[in-house]
């Protein structure tokens, strides 16, 4: 069976011998996503996205798209099944529907990240926030996950068909034996941050609205620092690499791409 | 919810469809809003992938994320909502004598085959080629303009049990089906039903045997 020893030397030669930790000096942007707010952007292969809850009850929605070909992306199934996993945290990849690491955790503060429940949308906000439209309430109009999610993938000539189950970072679902969900936040604090660490350059595309089992009984999605910095991809030592065989050859099958 | 099995009255000597797929095989049909779709693990504890769009408009497609907000639990069974992107239901679940259906799971592909087992497993039959070829070959005359990779969402597992547990583990278990185990949905509106009758033989989720499965379809 192949792995990181098997693979030619010319492939192993292009993967660093240990990944980079955080320094300040490594940092090329940074920006805060207002709550509710939505973005979306580049992120090449060997930058890291830090996002940070700062206020520390922040949900931030996200999807994820190889940049060169956007019919591959992020694929829930995949990366549970392959780590056997419900949640997302320090170790994990995310995965393509093509076998490749879009991105992988290699440094996490809050411990769990939601990637079943799915986002907020217009009718389950208006039921549960009441209406707040433009008019009255200028940029604090009430806003949504999903339509975010739209807005931004229409930047790219993208849509509904491109809407698939995305993760909710800082948020925790937890399910009893019976499957029944209960949103969890007593793991929540300011400051909690979460490194994700691109092996690909990708489409990222952001909403920092409300998580859509956030029982918060008002409108009150929070911010999300975002710190981009140089950590360049996952060396040979690599936690994500080698928490479990299966990551080993997750990335493998990305490094490949690059060669 | 706790496990609830339910058996249907309805017969199948008055189906309008009746029609067995052999194991590892895609099937692709149209079901009319009121009509009744039967999938019976003949065999037991095969695992069928399943998807489902409005016929009228494909772009409206099944969710798991919209299923799941729905019914504020994980698993599928007797009195589901099977919803869709835009939060509307395409079937519910009428009849359910297996009690507990996945939507976690996903498909099985031969890249994702790569991860999960060797590199070399890439070559393996899997439910994403299945649902490759019946899109290559049937989608255009179900649909109004075909169907392509985009429209290949995350889909639900009939008959597959993938339990999670309260500290966020996920296993692929041995089913909770047996012979003759059966699924029953009606649809909510004209819907096409894409299915690949699981050929994966790496992990437990069709008992390491895939079998055949048959499908019926009932009038309103």
């Amino acid at each position: 069976m192949q792995s990181f020893d098997t693979i030619t030397p010319l492939a192993r030669a292009a993967v660093p011998d240990a990944s980079t930790r955080f320094a300040p000096e490594l940092v090329l942007w940074e920006d805060a996503i207002p709550g509710g707010a939505h973005w979306s952007g580049r992120v090449n292969r060997g930058t890291t996205l830090r996002f940070t809850d700062t206020h520390g009850a922040a949900n931030l929605s996200a999807l994820f798209f190889n940049f060169e070909l956007m019919s591959e992306r992020y694929n829930m199934p995949d990366t549970v099944k392959a780590q056997h996993t419900a949640f997302l945290t320090r170790g994990h990849a995310l995965y393509s529907d093509m076998g490749r690491v879009l991105c992988s955790i290699p440094e996490d503060s809050c411990g769990w990240h939601d990637t079943v429940c799915g986002l907020l949308d217009a009718t389950r906000s208006q039921a549960k926030y009441g209406e707040a439209r433009y008019q009255e309430h200028r940029n604090a109009m009430h806003r949504n996950g999903r339509d975010g999610m739209l807005i931004e993938l229409g930047k790219w000539g993208l849509g509904k068909r491109d809407l698939i189950a995305n993760v909710n970072f800082f948020s925790k679902a937890v399910a009893d034996e019976d499957g029944v969900l209960r949103f969890d936040a007593a793991h929540r604090q300011p400051g909690q941050y979460v490194d994700l660490r691109f092996e690909m350059d990708a489409l990222v595309v952001l909403s920092a609205a409300q998580h859509p089992l956030d029982p918060t009984p008002t409108y009150d999605p929070k911010p999300v620092q975002v710190t981009a910095w140089r950590s360049g991809t996952a060396g040979a030592d690599d936690v994500c690499r080698h928490s479990c065989a299966e990551n080993g050859r997750g990335f493998i099958n990305t490094e490949r791409w690059f060669l | 919810m706790p496990i609830q099995i339910v058996e249907s009255s309805l017969a199948p000597s008055q189906a309008v469809l009746d029609q067995v797929c052999a194991a590892g095989e895609p099937w692709m049909g149209r079901v009319a809003k009121g009509q009744v779709l039967r999938i019976t693990d003949l065999e037991g504890n095969q695992a069928v992938d399943a998807l489902f769009y409005n016929a009228a408009d494909p772009s409206e497609r099944y969710s798991l994320t919209h299923t799941i907000q729905a019914r504020g639990a994980l698993y599928l069974g007797m009195g589901t909502q099977i919803m869709s992107s835009e939060g509307r239901p395409l079937l519910t679940i009428v009849a359910d004598t297996c009690g507990r259906h996945d939507t976690l799971g996903g498909a099985c592909a031969c890249e994702s085959n790569t991860v999960r087992y060797a590199l070399e497993k890439r070559y393996m039959h899997s439910c994403r080629d299945n649902f490759l070829t019946a899109i290559a070959r049937d989608a255009a005359s179900l649909t109004p303009s075909g169907l392509t990779k985009r429209d290949i969402v995350s889909n639900i597992n009939f008959f597959m049990n993938v339990p999670v547990t309260p500290q966020g583990k996920l296993s692929f278990e041995d089913g909770i089906s047996a012979p003759g185990k059966y699924v029953e949905m009606r649809a909510e509106m004209d819907v096409v039903v894409l299915v690949s009758n699981c050929p994966q033989l790496n992990n437990p989720c069709n008992a390491y045997n895939p079998t055949p499965v048959r499908f019926l379809v009932w009038d309103a």
